[in-house]
């Protein structure tokens, strides 16, 4: 391994030297500053004689006689079953004071692609007893949904709610054979306190045992991040695909993750995209959230929760933009929902789970699951445009069918979405208090739902009583 | 070059200046533009973007971490090119025709390793070849010689290939052969394979291009009896995430009328690759009852596959629906997402330093979006055959905002806009395609092909319908500020119609047995039971019937099961004659 003193650059976390011989696209290096310390970073370009690096540390204390070693390798994650219940920082060290990490084996941090014909298409139901997501969004093993929030909202509990409470109904009755459940937590630029949070439920929950934690706090340096995630979703693949495990990955905040990217962006004076982001944000977006799924002939999944806080709630930033047009759906918190108590806010109207309509009906949730929600949706709708009139013409100047909308409106941010981030409701559950509200509609306002299942579960008193309240 | 020859090396080797992601610099390679060369020592693939002095720029295919300086570039002298031949069809093939299922064969693992290749075509496979040319026959470029039954549905014409001279027909075979067997020999010294090359970025030559005046049959109510579009068409489908694009292009991969399907999935997820991959080859073509996947060739390039293949697989799918278009087929394309296409350009051309355009999209944008849309179209073959190429793209505008350069590009080259909307996909009205926005100016020159295969009144009906619609937004605006009790009565039954409209017609379930496919002469009489009862109801409200009364009758309520009908014939004849029965009992 050669050692060079020949920096001859440094502009914010890029360092630029020269070599004398081939430096490979990608590889580590290693930078020893005068004062001992040893920062670790990543080959951006290379050229003939020149080469420019991404310290993950950041540059402070570096200067031009500091040496750089070209480690002659890309990044690996060394990986072991051994991982779960233990804490990593950013960058993959222990910082659990725990015993050092004997890997298995060391894999490439940056995935390969699945091939898409090796894919197995997700549609197992995982129930999160959440209602707004099982009943109106359903997630299913090996997709990736991530949580569109703002700052101030209470995504980190509803994350923590769905590691704690997702699992799949059938294989709870027989364990044995099933896969094992285990949870990746990967945090990029959360603040301590948000941390503390997080570990403390983990501890509580006894979740710890079964997760791997990987902690990039704000104050970390911020190109660290772009690392942090590879090395999350590294360990998800070797347990899910080598291990069998079904693996829940949580990373957040995105939005941390892609200021970082833009700040690298920025100091290699890229051209850039969209709000100063760079042009190719799709496609390093797309290499994170792409490596969810399951593989067929393979027992474990890998599905992915990201959370990203929508700068000024803005759908249409290129951060939530973005990642919209690659996850399989998101589950939108709502400022307004969050004002009026309901736990937890989710807004479900532009919510969505593409994987949704596989995942549900006969066999895997319940017959009538998918006709529900539909009604429940174009209800919800109504109610919702009616609002605004009613703000206008007050309700006395609507038509009864109108009010009862209003009703239906109400009662299913009350009863459906609120629920608060204790309760765990069964995928049955839901679905019943989806008729109860729904009954509360006359019935040939049902146009979603196919007649026999009205008969079956449409509760005639409750119809009755409404009318004569 | 295609993967399929061996890598017959023609120029000097040149070697790695520098690397930066998929852009890769060479010095002293000789090489022409867009020829295909080896980068590295491990041989991935990549093709020549940039000439400048003594320095070659190449967008690489794959991967390029851990690629350094000094390493080898070789060159194979030809542009990227596609084999085409029988095999084609019910493959599924990366962004550089490598087809995937070879691919995880020959890696060993689920995963998309590096520096492997494969022909698009297997050349192990023998396939039954009769000839349908004599010897002494004379044959020019493009003719057909002879077929191939490919799969179930699609038999493979055999043709002289497009760049030959062609003369007469020394001698020509039947019997069982692999596609680089020569089949037949020509006056001209010429040897005929079943086996084609053609590169990707060069458009196959054809006789003249001719106005399309048959509709591609999608069985999708809004598309065929609002906005249709014609075989050799070209459309666009542009709207925010999660607005049903996919599901959209799949209904189209799936019901559209075509012989022949590419579905290109550009830039976009993997999971709904494998969908397709799973679904296609269950599901039955309602024209023939074959499984839909053999007439379909899929490519595949998610997102997260290297970015200058997805650059190419756009041209990979529309040279493929050229080949079968020469054969005398209509073939249609979906690609998903040519906004992903253009992100691609975009990613290369900043690594290239070039100036930027609009939006930071190279200044070239616009040029490529044509060139590619151009290559759509119905066309009188060399051969004399007559084939379409339908292309339909659809677009991921950037937080659904259509004024973004991409989205405006391709609206001023398509003639059928598609307009999805995040609102209606809000209230899970789907296909959520916004009635107001859309439009086709095919309308016009597939009328009489409606007319004559459908109904004779079919484009009064239609306009019926949109004039409805059209009212119905224009009272809406009233209705926000008012309330619906506040309108006239008559303003009032034409909302109820305008929703009967949207629910029971224009709405349809992608996911429901019946419904996913609706054949034009259903979607006309459902229009029509609308139109009965639109009829009926202002009959009576002239009459003096309240409004309520003509709405609340029992009928009513099946308007919204026409849809999801199986027998629907007896249906709407029996739900017209108690509509009738029933409204005209008020009075």
């Amino acid at each position: 391994m050669k050692e060079y003193q020949t920096i001859t650059e440094i502009s914010g976390p890029l360092v630029f030297a020269e070599v004398d011989e081939p430096v490979g696209y990608d590889e580590i290096v290693e930078i020893e500053t005068d004062d001992g310390r040893t920062l670790r970073g990543q080959v951006l370009e290379s050229s003939d004689g020149l080469v420019s690096i991404q310290v993950f540390e950041g540059t402070g204390g570096i200067d031009r006689n500091a040496s750089v070693r070209f480690l002659g390798e890309t990044m690996k994650m060394p990986v072991t079953e051994d991982l779960l219940g233990r804490v990593l920082d950013g960058s993959g060290e222990p910082i659990d004071g725990g015993p050092e990490i004997v890997p298995e084996s060391r894999e490439d941090i940056v995935g390969e692609a699945i091939n898409p014909y090796s894919r197995e298409y997700p549609e197992e139901f995982i129930q999160t007893g959440v209602s707004g997501i099982d009943g109106m969004n359903t997630l299913v093993r090996g997709q990736k949904l991530p949580i569109f929030s703002g700052s101030g909202l209470p995504h980190n509990d509803l994350a923590l709610q769905i590691a704690r409470q997702a699992t799949v109904p059938e294989e709870e009755e027989g364990d044995e054979g099933g896969s094992e459940f285990a949870v990746i937590f990967g945090a990029m630029g959360i603040t301590q306190e948000e941390a503390n949070e997080f570990m403390d439920d983990f501890e509580r929950t006894g979740a710890l045992e079964r997760s791997v934690v990987f902690m990039n706090l704000a104050d970390d340096p911020a190109v660290e991040r772009t690392v942090t995630p590879r090395l999350a979703l590294t360990t998800a693949e070797y347990l899910a695909f080598e291990k069998d495990y079904h693996v829940l990955v949580i990373l957040t905040d995105i939005t941390n993750y892609c200021e970082a990217l833009r700040e690298i962006g920025a100091a290699r004076e890229e051209v850039p995209g969209r709000r100063g982001y760079p042009g190719y944000m799709y496609t390093d977006l797309a290499q994170l959230y792409e490596r969810a799924g399951r593989i067929e002939g393979k027992d474990g999944s890998v599905t992915q929760i990201p959370i990203l806080t929508m700068p000024g709630d803005d759908d249409t930033h290129p951060i939530p933009d973005l990642t919209g047009y690659i996850t399989e759906g998101q589950i939108v918190m709502d400022r307004d929902l969050n004002s009026q108590g309901i736990e937890p806010p989710i807004n479900v109207l532009p919510s969505l789970s593409r994987l949704m309509d596989d995942g549900i009906g006969e066999g895997l949730t319940r017959e009538d699951h998918g006709d529900v929600s539909d009604q429940m949706y174009a209800a919800y709708a109504e109610g919702e445009d009616l609002r605004d009139l009613v703000n206008i013409v007050g309700r006395e100047a609507l038509s009864e069918l109108d009010n009862k909308y209003l009703d239906f409106a109400d009662r299913f941010e009350t009863e459906f979405v609120e629920q608060g981030y204790d309760t765990n409701r069964s995928i049955d559950d839901t679905i019943e208090l989806g008729w109860d509200l729904l009954s509360e509609l006359p019935k040939e306002a049902l146009n979603r739902i196919d007649e026999e299942l009205i008969e079956e579960h449409y509760r005639e008193d409750e119809a009755e009583a409404v009318q004569a309240d | 070059m295609s993967q399929a020859e061996d890598i017959e090396t023609v120029d000097e080797d040149g070697v790695i200046e520098s690397v930066s992601g998929p852009v890769v610099t060479a010095a002293d390679l000789d090489a022409r533009m867009n020829d295909v060369v080896y980068v590295g020592d491990e041989g991935l693939m990549g093709e020549v973007i940039e000439i400048e002095g003594n320095l070659t720029t190449i967008q690489v295919y794959e991967e390029t971490s851990g690629v350094g300086p000094g390493e080898p570039v070789e060159n194979t002298g030809e542009p990227l090119s596609v084999d085409l031949g029988p095999g084609v069809l019910d493959a599924i093939y990366d962004g550089v025709q490598r087809p995937l299922d070879v691919l995880e064969e020959k890696m060993g693992t689920a995963f998309l390793d590096r520096g492997v290749d494969a022909p698009g075509i297997d050349f192990e496979t023998e396939w039954e070849f009769t000839p349908t040319v004599d010897v002494g026959d004379t044959v020019e470029a493009g003719d057909i010689v002879g077929e191939v039954p490919e799969t179930e549905s699609i038999t493979h014409k055999v043709m002289v290939p497009p760049d030959y001279e062609g003369g007469e027909i020394e001698s020509i075979e039947s019997g069982a052969f692999t596609v680089d067997e020569v089949i037949a020999e020509l006056s001209s010294g010429e040897e005929i394979t079943m086996h084609q090359e053609w590169p990707v970025r060069q458009a196959r030559p054809a006789d003249t291009k001719e106005t399309p005046t048959v509709p591609l049959v999608s069985g999708q109510r809004i598309l065929d009896g609002l906005f249709p579009i014609a075989k050799g068409g070209t459309a666009a489908i542009p709207g925010p995430f999660g607005s049903g694009k996919t599901v959209t292009q799949h209904q189209l991969a799936k019901w559209a009328d075509a012989d022949i399907v590419v579905y290109v999935g550009c830039g976009e997820r993997g999971n709904e690759m494998t969908e397709v991959i799973e679904d296609f080859p269950e599901l039955e073509d309602p024209k023939t009852g074959k499984p839909l996947m053999s007439r379909t060739c899929l490519i595949a390039n998610t997102s997260n596959m290297p970015v200058a293949a997805r650059e190419s697989c756009i041209y990979t799918g529309i040279t493929i629906a050229e080949y079968f278009r020469d054969m005398g087929y209509d073939v249609a394309l979906m690609a998903d997402s040519t906004s992903r296409w253009a992100e691609a350009m975009r990613e290369i051309s900043s690594r290239l330093e070039e100036m930027p355009g609009e939006e930071g999209y190279p200044a070239y944008l616009a040029a490529s979006l044509s060139e590619f849309y151009e290559r759509a179209g119905k066309f009188q073959n060399i051969n004399d055959t007559e084939g379409s190429v339908t292309a339909i793209g659809a677009v991921s505008p950037p937080g659904g905002d259509f004024s973004e350069p991409v989205t405006q590009n391709t609206l001023r080259i398509v003639k059928t806009f598609w307009a999805l909307d995040a609102d209606l996909a809000e209230r899970r009205h789907f296909p959520s395609i916004n009635w107001n926005e859309s439009y086709s100016l095919y309308r016009q020159q597939l009328d009489p092909w409606f007319r004559d295969n459908v109904a004779d009144d079919w484009p009064e009906i239609r306009q019926w319908a949109v004039d409805v619609l059209d009212e119905e937004d224009e009272l809406q605006e009233i209705v926000q500020l008012v309330g619906k009790d506040a309108l006239p009565e008559d303003q009032q039954l034409t909302l109820e119609v305008a929703r009967y409209l949207r629910e029971a017609w224009l709405q349809q379930n992608a996911f429901h047995d019946v419904d996913t496919y609706c054949e034009p002469k259903k979607t006309y009489r459902m229009l029509l039971a609308i139109k009965t009862f639109n009829d009926e109801a202002f009959d009576a409200l002239e009459a003096g019937v309240p409004v309520e009364e003509i709405t609340d009758v029992d009928a009513t309520p099946r308007l919204n099961r026409m849809n999801t009908s199986d027998e629907w014939n007896e249906f709407i004849d029996e739900l017209e004659s108690d509509l009738e029965e029933q409204i005209r009992s008020l009075y």
